[in-house]
Parts: C-alpha cells; sequence; structure tokens
C-alpha cells in the first residue's frame, strides 16, 4: 500500500471487527461491505492522523458505515430502528468469533472459488478489485461472485459449527495458485493460515500452515532469472530461506507429536524431507516413500500414487519406479513427464525423449511447458544419429 | 476455477447429414435481432454468476504479416477473403469445471437462427494454460 499504513496489520484487524458488527446484530452482508468501507477511510487517515486504539477506531467507523448502509436501504428501515433503539456493549463486544468466519466463509454450500473469494475478501480485508486482479478475470465479475456467495451464507448463522476441512482446502487453494500480481497470495493465505492456527485447534491446521512455509521457502529458487520453472532438483539450495524451514519444521514437530495424522501433515513432512537434503542424492528417499504411503492411506488419490512412483524410482532405482507407475491411471496430469522421467534414468533416451515431447503438449501451465519442452530438446541433443 | 476460450468459427458442421445454417443477411430482422439479444442475455447470465471474463467480436477481414529480414519493412498478404476457417469472436469464461465449459458452449451454440430454430454452430473450447502450482511434489 502506498499511504504508508501497514496494510497487512490493518488487515489483521477486519475478522475481530466484523464479527462486533455481526454480533451487534448486522447482517453478514452488509457488515461485511462497511468494514471494507472502513478499511478504505483508514488507509486515507492514518498516516496522517493514525488512531490511539486501532480497532477500536475501526469499530467505531465500520458501525458508522453500517448505519448509513442500513440507512439508505428503505426496505430496512424497521431493522434499523429496532438497532437503533438497541445501542450495544457488553462482553460480546471483546468474544472473538474469527474461527467462525474462517467457517462461515468456507461455507460448504459454496464452490471452492465463492469460498477463496469470500474469504479473502471478509477475513482477509482485501478488495474486490485486488481479488480480481489475483484472479484475472474482470472487477465486476469478482463482485458478483462474493455477492452471490454472500446470499448463499445468508441463512448460515455466524457461530454454527464448520468444517475445517472445508477451511483448510480454501486456504490451500489460495497458496497454491500460481499468479503474482499486485497481492502476493501466497503470503496472504500464509498470513490467514497463521491466524487460523491462533484459533483453531487442530495438528492439520499447523500441518497445513508447515506445508505453506517449506514451500515459500523455495519460492526465490524456484523461479529463474527470465521467470522459468526451475525443478527441485535443480534448485540452488543455498537460496532457500532457513528461517521459513526452521519455522515449518517446528510446527511441523509439533503437530505430529500430537498423533493425529493427516494429508496436511503428511505432505508437510515430504516437504520437509527435501527441505534438509543439502543435495537432491542426499534426500532420504526411503522416508519419502514411506510418507507417501502414508498420504496414500490417508488420501488415495491418482496424483499421490504418481509422485510416489517418482520418489520410489529415487529410492530403489527407474525399474522400480516404472513398476510403480504401472499402477496410476494415464489420465492423471503429468503422468507422461514422470514416466519421461523414470524413463530417462533408466537409460532409455528415446521412449523419454518421446514422452517428454508428450509432457509438453498436454503441460497445464506454460512454465512446465517450457522446460519439459526444453528437456525433450536436451535428449534429443543427446541421441546420436539426430 | 479455470478459464476456457470458447472460439466462434462461424462454421457449421462437417459431419454428413448436419444441416448447414444460412448467413445471417438471409434471416428476417426480427430473427437477427433475437439472435444478438441472445447473445447479450447469455453474456449477462455469465456476468451475474461471476464467470464472465471477455467477449470480443473480430472484423471477418484479417492481414496476414511476417517478418522479411533486417532493414525492410514486414511482408503482408490477404486479405483473403475465401479463408474456409472464419473466426468471428470469442468468449471468455472462468468456471469451476471443464463440464460447465462445455455445457456453457452448447448453451451458446444453441442461439436461435433462421426460423428461430438452434444454429447449432460448432464452437471450440480450450483450456488456458495457466500458471504453474506452488505446491508439486
Amino acid at each position: 500500500m502506498t499511504s504508508g499504513v501497514d496494510d497487512a496489520a490493518l488487515r489483521e484487524l477486519v475478522p475481530a471487527v466484523l464479527s462486533v458488527l455481526v454480533r451487534r446484530g448486522a447482517d453478514f452482508a452488509t457488515a461485511e461491505d462497511a468494514v471494507q468501507e472502513a478499511l478504505l477511510a483508514a488507509l486515507a487517515t492514518w498516516s496522517s492522523e493514525p488512531p490511539a486504539d486501532p480497532r477500536a477506531w475501526l469499530v467505531t467507523v465500520a458501525w458508522r458505515k453500517f448505519l448509513d448502509l442500513v440507512r439508505s436501504d428503505v426496505a430496512r428501515r424497521n431493522r434499523e430502528e429496532r438497532l437503533l433503539a438497541e445501542p450495544p456493549s457488553g462482553p460480546t463486544e471483546n468474544a472473538d468469533d474469527t474461527l467462525a468466519l474462517y467457517f462461515l466463509c468456507a461455507h460448504p454450500s459454496l464452490t471452492s472459488a465463492s469460498a477463496v473469494a469470500l474469504t479473502l475478501r471478509a477475513v482477509g480485508g482485501l478488495t474486490t478489485r485486488q481479488i480480481a486482479a489475483a484472479y484475472l478475470v474482470p472487477e465486476a465479475t469478482m463482485a458478483q461472485r462474493i455477492s452471490r456467495a454472500k446470499r448463499t451464507v445468508a441463512e448460515a448463522r455466524l457461530g454454527d459449527l464448520g468444517d475445517l476441512r472445508e477451511v483448510l482446502l480454501t486456504l490451500y487453494l489460495v497458496f497454491n495458485e500460481g499468479h503474482s500480481g499486485d497481492v502476493d497470495l501466497a503470503a496472504e493465505a500464509i498470513r490467514l493460515t497463521r491466524q487460523l492456527a491462533r484459533v483453531a485447534d487442530d495438528p492439520e491446521v499447523d500441518g497445513l500452515l508447515a506445508l505453506m512455509l517449506l514451500h515459500h521457502a523455495r519460492r526465490d529458487a524456484r523461479l529463474g532469472a527470465d521467470g522459468g520453472l526451475i525443478p527441485l532438483a535443480a534448485q540452488d539450495r543455498t537460496r532457500w530461506r532457513t528461517e521459513l524451514i526452521t519455522e515449518g519444521v517446528d510446527l511441523l514437530q509439533a503437530a505430529l507429536v500430537r498423533d493425529a495424522l493427516g494429508p496436511y501433515q503428511a505432505q508437510a513432512a515430504i516437504a520437509a524431507l527435501h527441505a534438509d537434503a543439502p543435495t537432491v542424492e542426499e534426500t532420504d528417499w526411503t522416508q519419502i516413500v514411506e510418507w507417501y504411503d502414508e498420504l496414500l492411506g490417508l488420501t488415495d488419490t491418482p496424483v499421490v500414487r504418481l509422485n510416489r512412483a517418482v520418489a520410489i524410482g529415487q529410492a530403489n532405482g527407474p525399474r522400480a519406479g516404472l513398476v510403480a507407475l504401472a499402477d496410476v491411471e494415464q489420465t492423471v496430469p503429468r503422468y507422461a513427464a514422470a514416466a519421461a522421467f523414470l524413463h530417462e534414468r533408466d537409460g532409455d533416451l528415446e521412449t523419454a525423449a518421446r514422452l517428454y515431447v508428450q509432457a509438453a503438449a498436454s503441460a497445464p501451465n506454460l512454465a512446465e511447458r517450457d522446460h519439459l519442452t526444453r528437456e525433450a530438446a536436451r535428449l534429443h541433443h543427446l541421441m546420436p544419429g539426430r | 476455477m479455470a478459464k476456457y476460450l470458447m472460439l466462434k468459427h462461424y462454421r457449421s458442421s462437417s459431419i454428413p447429414g448436419d444441416r448447414p445454417f444460412a448467413p445471417m443477411d438471409q434471416w428476417t430482422p426480427e430473427e437477427v435481432d433475437a439472435h444478438i439479444k441472445y447473445m447479450y442475455d447469455f453474456q449477462d447470465k455469465l456476468r451475474e454468476t461471476g464467470e464472465f471474463v471477455d467477449a470480443q467480436a473480430l472484423s471477418p477481414e484479417g492481414t496476414f504479416v511476417r517478418y522479411d529480414g533486417p532493414g525492410r519493412p514486414p511482408v503482408t498478404d490477404g486479405p483473403f477473403p475465401e479463408t474456409k476457417d472464419l473466426i468471428a469472436g470469442w468468449m471468455v469464461v472462468d468456471v469451476d469445471s471443464y463440464q460447465r465449459a462445455l455445457d456453457l458452449a452448447g448453451e451458446l451454440s444453441a442461439s436461435p437462427g433462421r426460423h428461430g430454430e438452434p444454429i447449432s454452430e460448432w464452437l471450440e473450447v480450450r483450456p488456458f494454460l495457466t500458471s504453474p502450482p506452488t505446491v508439486t511434489e
């Protein structure tokens, strides 16, 4: 933000402020709009007049904005009078509904795209414009997505017990969205998961946060100067951010001790083993395969089977990897890329090159396609008689 | 969510037995209006559902251009009025599933033509390449 106000610290207050408005009787949809307007007011004025109590300032301004919004809506006249007649106060002002807000925004009745949009706005405090830019859609489209999501959850009550898995999936999707732009979605996902970890007591929350931190630690090393993708094996590991790795590993270890393993902890364990290896050769592939076996037991998906086959190829040799690959559906994305990798290590460059070409043609994104095309070109160049 | 391009080739089916549809200039003005209204309503509906990204119509006449060596102006060729595959325009949607993209294309292809019957034109649906995901292993 250009205003000089600490944007992330400001947005950290959003769930608490929104909770207060809803507890005072405001409907979620209007209260959320009011909080957004209060945020804009804060950005406009705080750099010259920082408030002594930012949270109280936001609550006061958001409540005033809420009343303005209600007043402007004639149909809500009766409700307005009721609200004005009952001045709010009391212990509810300090109750923390942050977790309830996460649940509401990842309500099972929402599609994952709607849950993502609503979470980024109502919990994250991002503007519709910022969210639209991050997801490369017009602002009007994102505005519709958010208002439809609000209508979908209008009947749900803040405080209804929610599904933590839906919340974690929503945050995972935000993190995994590769777009980079004005808003750093990966950093925002980490911020929101950190905030969640403070109010939700579940080792999978810490597992997800650890997973994010361990992958975020590698981000600078993942991208070349030209924006190209650098695979794990070729990354300059001195560029991995050790402070994030340490934090991720500590979180993971504390979570694992609680003996309630889930898929995020298992994935974080795999990421931690990569983070721990000074080189790709020194990676503890045997342990990685063991964690993939755990993951398979928790969530048996073709993607997990595919990644497990590659890990087996590293641990027990390419032949063993190809045997494991035979159990994987060929329709899973990146199947050809995995097969190409294993065949190359097995010495069959001809097959590997053909598969790399095939993998490039079906790559779901440009960076992978470029990488796979280079791999095919490299093998073609190595092969005699071409 | 994933983005898909729905490419309008203004091409009727090449499958034997499929009816070719009559050019728009042979429709009644009311039929033309109904067709255009259908297109706008379709777009409005996508805006309302939060799935609309972009829609553009293209002029039918284009020019081919290529590099022709250092210090020389690019070579142009065309227009090619006989081009069989006329790209008339496109729509980009951001939807939850591939199936949803297919359903929307099917709906767009059902726009009314002569006698108010669906024109059933072929639309080409192609996925956008995305940014790479963060978590891959």
